[in-house]
């Protein structure tokens, strides 16, 4: 049955594939409002860099302030007008909306979007062996939702009162309360309407991630065949497709209680003089709504991050991933704990401290299959033949960066010792390691990875090479010391520390990670003259470049709408053959029948032949 | 002119850049090194990871043992005494973890770079190891998660009946503390609808509750040592957050639902300022919840008292009441009386207010 209907769709696109070609394809279709799921992917990923450098050059302006804060900034007047205040400082309020928009920018823009946007919409249908994505249309709508979510995010930073400046949790009252700070007003209304925007394009993008990996995987691709990229993407949006709805909700309550007097998130309060009318919500209701998407979120960033380096470090030791089972099994199992940890944010917050402690067993447990994430990487580089591509240097970054940062998560993880870090640079220092920086690593090296299969070229190597370890030690130093700085009391989303004499001894080190933070950033640089310039002069792409088993390096070097111009390739094998005793080559890409691999096949495997040449019923039916 | 003259020094750096970047591609063609698979390069990533991963050691441990006492602050209470030694044993479990895995990481990568004509080891699984890296990790988290509760259920469990009770409020952009009162120990009942900045009452202290007569509002917080004290924390207007570095308290303040949190000062302003050598050091609260524009420099001076110290200054507190005598007006006529006495009124005084 599954089988006919593999075959169904295969026709429909197939002749869709040549219509296409009969009328000429336009500019507009092709570019623009393409439903080609290749294209959109490059549109996210062309608009999830764009977010990522803007994002990266907010944060470089408030670590200006931080790093040098006896520093003159009048020269930044040019572009930030009045924000810079008569003294040539920056103002307190624009500091927080800088960290607002930098914190809102890099999860949901570059880490989310950027990230699953372009690899799952990318790998999806390559790697299963689909033509295209479920429904190409609604793929479509995803990318262009977003984009006109960015337009709105965008827009905000130029208004008068300035974007959102309530941190990117954005907790009301704080939020809901224009006379509050400034960016609580029009600034805080667009954040909350792009964002609205922006969940739209997730489920959409989501409902079709899921339903293409469930429905249209190719002959012989089991579930059990699946690269851990797909297993990776395919979580992800489990997750983001019940955790978004709930962020929904809480940000269409907000909108309410903003704009339509309700009191959900608001209660007893006073300020500018007056006291206003709205009894009977909690500020703390929004909190737990918010980490209901908020800490799922983390896991949305970071498990498409995990299947890219999982399908790339295997690639690139010439070895199988070690234990692919217990990997899918801890993306499941973190899957399913993201969605009972949440409350962990919100340890001092005044929530009943019974919760607190159910809330620190289920994290400590998250640990565990992160514990054997990291083990499983390290076992998959042990004996490997390791070819440093750069795409393997940024995947074994991330390993590193996730057990450091993972590391600090105990320790924040347990109510009594967050009592003290909570809302320190300890917080900030793990978080930007665990999930920015490794998530941020995931998806340069994805970009590094899959660039031939985009644009059919080689980006360049060296240039690479000096990105990684430019990137590398610059994220270090930045989010290293800081550690240190959360651990000494210092709180976050502070614009300066003057104030306090028993916190004030850290100038030194604040000023190596500002200027860490500016290094690090000029060094995308690099990257951004690598990613175009090879887009048009870099070397043509080999077929297969990295010699690697998915089914994507068997389309044609620049694939076609349709992706495989003939059938579609049979799947037999698991995707990480790879340095199989006996085989002629180091690898075994996943199209290749055990029939002609009789010297390497294992006794089990010999048995499988025989389903191999018969009806191809049979072997969907063996995988399912 | 100096600024034409950098943007032609950058544009000029740019060129050199870019034109080095050509002819080493060039140089590669003509090689044929850029159709290897695997080039010079994977060396020296090689050797990179070791160097990058002793040096970043090195640094680590350099600093954290030299400036030990820089990044580490004096605890000053019984249950910071606690969650300190909580978190350097964990730091010493995690700090074993993340060494060695990080050094695993590096050393692999250098000591399995690709070399000609070698074969990598196939080795999909092995229940037996997995097994172990999941059930020892297992362990070692019940154990400090064990630990960890305990102490989050002392640190938060109920406060004695004798603690003594403060009660601080956040607001943009200051700290205000209110005590019980010498004569009842009570605290007034409060109404945010009351709150009135302009005269005076910042809490919205309401004076039909007969224990609010003699409640005070001093300008910095006292603490006694080594007796219980009960915080009462709230906000009124957007979310703060109570925290005392030295005393590892933290606890936000929320508008509309007051939280609390109790602890036991163990050392006295005096007693810290010469454990430290500074003759100027004072505890303090600090706001750690964004709240804007003015959130870095929300601070309140707190003072820890021997207790003798303690009592004498709070006999010296004026009572809020006394101190904005207007109130008494909207007090019922029944109560005025008693509130004279409670809040230390003399008659005369009285006169001439009303």
């Amino acid at each position: 049955m599954a089988t006919a209907d593999i075959h169904i769709t295969e026709e429909t696109h197939h002749d869709g594939h040549e219509h296409d070609h009969d009328h000429g394809s336009n500019f507009w279709t092709t570019y623009i409002f393409s439903t080609d799921h290749k294209m959109i992917a490059k549109q996210f990923l062309i608009t999830g860099i764009f977010w990522a450098l803007l994002g990266g050059t907010l944060s470089v302006i408030f670590r200006l302030q931080l790093g040098f804060p006896e520093a003159e900034l009048g020269w930044l007047r040019p572009f930030l007008g009045d924000w810079i205040t008569s003294q040539g400082k920056i103002d307190p309020e624009f500091y927080l909306a800088l960290v607002t928009m930098h914190g809102t920018i890099m999860v949901f823009f570059v880490l989310t979007a950027g990230l699953s946007g372009t690899f799952s919409n990318f790998l999806i249908p390559l790697q299963i062996g689909a033509r295209d994505m479920a429904s190409g249309f609604m793929n479509m709508l995803s990318y262009w939702f977003f984009f006109v979510s960015s337009i709105i995010m965008l827009t905000s930073l130029f208004i008068e009162t300035g974007p959102a400046s309530g941190g990117w949790v954005i907790y009301p009252p704080l939020s809901a309360l224009p006379q509050a700070i400034s960016g609580s007003g029009l600034g805080m209304t667009m954040w909350l309407v792009s964002m609205a925007l922006f969940i739209i394009s997730t489920l959409l993008g989501g409902i079709n991630y899921i339903t293409t990996i469930i429905n249209l995987r190719t002959k012989g691709m089991s579930f059990s065949k699946l690269p851990l990229t797909i297993w990776g993407f395919f979580f992800t949006a489990i997750v983001g497709l019940l955790s978004f709805p709930v962020l929904f909700s809480a940000v269409l309550l907000l909108i309410f209680d903003r704009s339509f007097g309700t009191s959900f998130y608001l209660s007893d309060i006073y300020i500018n003089g007056e006291a206003l009318p709205n009894q009977g919500g909690s500020p703390i209701l929004f909190q737990h709504l918010f980490w209901f998407l908020g800490h799922p979120e983390v896991y949305i960033v970071i498990l498409p991050a995990f299947g890219i380096t999982s399908e790339i470090i295997s690639t690139n030791s010439r070895k199988p991933i070690f234990g692919y089972k217990a990997m899918v099994g801890s993306l499941l199992f973190i899957s399913l704990l993201s969605f009972v940890v949440w409350a962990h944010h919100m340890f001092v917050t005044g929530m009943n401290p019974f919760l607190g402690s159910v809330f620190m067993i289920l994290t400590l447990i998250i640990a565990v299959p992160s514990a054997v994430k990291v083990f499983n990487y390290l076992t998959t580089l042990w004996k490997g033949n390791i070819r440093f591509t750069p795409a393997m240097l940024f995947s074994m970054g991330l390993v590193s960066f996730f057990i450091s940062g993972g590391i600090t998560g105990i320790f924040l993880g347990s109510a009594a010792i967050d009592i003290q870090l909570h809302d320190t640079y300890f917080v900030v220092a793990h978080f930007h390691l665990v999930m920015g920086s490794a998530s941020f690593f995931g998806m340069v090296a994805g970009v590094y990875h899959w660039y031939p299969k985009m644009f059919g070229r080689m980006m360049d190597a060296k240039l690479g090479y000096i990105h990684f370890w430019l990137s590398f030690i610059g994220i270090y130093l930045v989010f290293f010391p800081m550690h240190y700085i959360g651990i000494a009391g210092y709180p976050r989303r502070y614009y300066s520390f003057t104030n306090f004499d028993a916190l004030n001894s850290f100038t030194d080190l604040n000023m190596l990670v500002s200027i860490a933070a500016i290094l690090t950033l000029s060094a995308q640089f690099i990257f951004i003259f690598n990613f175009f310039h090879s887009m048009w002069r870099g070397r043509r792409a080999p077929a297969n470049p990295w010699e690697s088993n998915t089914l994507e390096w068997t389309t044609p070097i620049n694939p076609g709408h349709g992706n495989w111009p003939g059938e579609i390739p049979t799947v037999y094998r698991w995707p990480y053959d790879y340095s199989k005793p006996g085989a002629e080559k180091d690898f075994i890409p996943q199209h290749i029948p055990f029939s002609e691999t009789l010297e390497s096949n294992f006794e089990q495997e010999n048995e499988l032949i025989k389903l191999e040449g018969t009806d191809s019923k049979a072997i969907v039916i063996d995988g399912k | 002119m100096f600024e034409v003259i950098i943007v032609i020094g950058v544009l000029l750096l740019l060129f050199i850049l870019y034109t080095l970047f050509r002819i080493g591609s060039l140089v590669n063609v003509v090689k044929g090194t850029d159709k290897k698979v695997v080039s010079m390069s994977n060396r020296v990533n090689g050797a990179l990871m070791m160097i990058v991963m002793i040096a970043g050691l090195g640094f680590m441990f350099w600093y954290s043992w030299v400036y030990f006492d820089k990044y580490t602050l004096p605890v000053a209470s019984i249950h910071g005494e606690l969650t300190d030694k909580l978190f350097w044993v964990t730091t010493a479990i995690t700090g074993v973890v993340f060494v060695i895995t990080n050094i695993l990481l590096f050393w692999f990568g250098y000591k399995y770079q690709h070399k000609e004509g070698h074969r990598a080891t196939f080795y999909p699984d092995n229940v037996k190891l997995e097994l172990m890296w999941t059930i020892v990790p297992s362990i070692v988290l019940v154990v400090l998660g064990y630990y960890g509760l305990q102490a989050w259920h002392d640190i938060t469990g109920k406060a004695s009946d004798d603690a003594e009770v403060i009660e601080v409020m956040g607001y943009q952009f200051a700290w205000a503390v209110r005590y019980p009162g010498i004569k009842d120990n009570q605290l007034g009942d409060y109404n945010y609808k009351l709150i009135d900045d302009k005269n005076g009452n910042l809490f919205g202290i309401d004076v039909t509750d007969e224990n609010s007569y003699d409640d005070f509002t001093p300008l910095e917080m006292h603490l006694p040592v080594n007796k219980e004290v009960l915080l009462i924390i709230r906000a009124r207007d957007v979310l703060h957050s109570v925290f005392m570095p030295h005393q590892r308290v933290k606890m936000d303040a929320v508008p509309g639902m007051p939280t609390h949190f109790k602890f036991t000062a163990t050392k006295t302003t005096q007693e810290l300022r010469d454990e430290i050598g500074n003759p100027d050091f004072d505890y303090f609260i600090t706001c750690a919840e964004i709240c804007g524009r003015a959130h870095f420099s929300m601070k309140l001076k707190v003072v820890v008292d021997t207790q003798e110290d303690y009592d004498k200054w709070k006999s010296e507190q004026q009572p809020w009441l006394k101190l904005n005598p207007d109130y008494l007006k909207d007090i019922p006529a029944e109560k005025r009386e008693l509130a004279k006495i409670k809040a230390g009124i003399e008659d005369t005084e009285l006169d001439a207010s009303l």
